[in-house]
């Protein structure tokens, strides 16, 4: 099997062993959607138009809570060093280590949405866009959150820095993904263009996650 | 075109580590067959100077250099670092653990089976890691030497937590890849039983004020 292969096996392996943390993000996502409508109260309707921006809340924030430990392990195992010193370049190994990341924690939010979107009083228009325009954002979110793991990655305790840092440029995301899913249901706005532009962001912080947050892990190697 | 390794140099290498010189204008020379041993008291930069070998940390002034070897590669692509830290993942079996080291790190060796057995954990093939003992984490983190070929081999008090037994048998597969001609920087404060070794002593640890 290829070095980039047995990379993303290993860690698909690792995240869903006992402490993991796959399903972690998931369980948050869960948690924080379904106190949502006891702290709104019965208002169906509100719920039906808040529905898609407390999904895309609740998917940011999982993202971000399972995003610290995503280089600190290996950092702290030793693993870095070696992975540093190895022939398979740093940009491959970053975008490796977050698609296994978003396949063991994004993935299940998405695969979630549609069920927690009917406790949102969500019609079923909406929860189809809402869900696809989470398969389509939370990669970024994990990519852009990548740069963030990998400067934070010698602090202990980096994980309150690292959403400091982070959420600013997740927040693109999350407003291009909220109008994409709120324009399906409502009439004016053509879902068409925010989507394109959350697809754009998303293949913009693919590209760029890679790169910034290798360069970030060779510096932090000092 | 890729050539037998001959000797890893280093000219007048400096280094600063947190605002301290640890290493000053430090030149040193590493022959293929024979263990460079690096001795000297605690902080007197041993392990940094395996690191920067390794390319993990740079040089502030001076230049490592290596004869031989494939120019392709760099020098760290080159090395194998048996550092303080095992890189094991407690959650994988002892051969998942040696398995990714295997197919992620370039040119195979022997195969993950042969390997435990040469350090002595065939039996634990299938135990997660989390459960070894210290010297068993040190006995697996070393058979990744064994799983793909490197010319030169950093050691970084490669004996610390083993017993009698298994330091025998890890100076032995030390002894065979230094006679067939592999370069060895051990770094140490014991005294290690090379057949063929030179010795570089580390100034002393600059005493911290009181």
């Amino acid at each position: 099997m290829s070095a980039l292969g047995s990379l993303f096996v290993r860690e698909m392996k690792l995240a869903t062993r006992v402490g993991g943390g796959a399903l972690m993000g998931a369980l948050f996502f869960l948690i924080v959607v379904t106190v949502v409508p006891f702290g709104v109260g019965p208002d169906l309707n509100l719920l039906a138009r808040i529905g898609p921006a407390i999904l895309w809340i609740g998917a940011l924030l999982a993202t971000l809570l399972s995003l610290d430990r995503l280089f600190q392990v290996d950092r702290d195992d030793g693993g870095l060093d070696l992975i540093l010193m190895g022939e398979t370049p740093l940009e491959l190994v970053v975008l490796v280590k977050c698609l296994a990341h978003w396949t063991a924690t994004g993935l299940p939010l998405v695969v979630a949405s549609p069920l927690l979107a009917v406790f949102m009083n969500m019609e079923p228009l909406a929860i189809g866009a809402t869900s696809l325009t989470l398969l389509v954002g939370t990669p970024a979110l994990t990519f852009v959150g990548a740069i963030g793991a990998a400067l934070t990655v010698s602090l202990r305790r980096g994980g309150l820095l690292l959403a400091i840092l982070v959420l600013p440029l997740t927040v693109p995301v999350m407003i291009f993904g909220v109008s994409a899913a709120t324009a399906a249901v409502q009439d004016p706005v053509p879902f068409a263009t925010p989507f394109s532009i959350l697809a754009a962001l998303g293949l913009f912080s693919m590209v760029l996650g890679p790169i910034a947050g290798a360069a970030a892990l060779r510096f932090a190697g000092d | 075109m890729s050539t037998r390794v001959k000797r890893l140099f280093g000219r007048s290498l400096s280094l600063d580590r947190g605002g301290r010189r640890v290493l000053d204008d430090l030149s040193f020379e590493a022959v293929a067959g024979s263990a460079l041993v690096v001795t000297g008291a605690n902080g007197a930069g041993k392990s940094t100077l395996l690191r920067l070998v390794a390319g993990l940390l740079k040089p502030i002034a001076g230049e490592l250099g290596l004869d031989g070897g494939d120019p392709e590669l760099s020098i760290p692509q080159q090395c194998h670092y048996f550092g303080h830290a095992d890189a094991l993942k407690p959650q994988l079996s002892v051969e998942e653990n040696l398995g990714f080291w295997r197919s992620f790190s370039g040119v195979v060796d022997l195969d993950v089976a042969e390997a435990l057995d040469r350090v002595g954990l065939a039996r634990l093939a299938s135990l997660p890691a989390a459960y070894l003992s210290a010297g068993q984490r040190r006995r697996l983190a070393f058979s990744r030497l064994l799983v793909t070929k490197r010319p030169i081999w950093l050691l970084d008090e490669p004996t610390s937590a083993l017993d009698a037994a298994s330091e025998a048998r890890l100076m032995e597969i030390v002894g065979e890849h230094l006679a067939g001609e592999g370069l060895v920087v051990a770094a140490t404060h014991l005294a290690l039983p090379f057949e063929r070794m030179d010795s570089l002593r580390l100034g002393p640890a600059v005493v911290e004020a009181a």
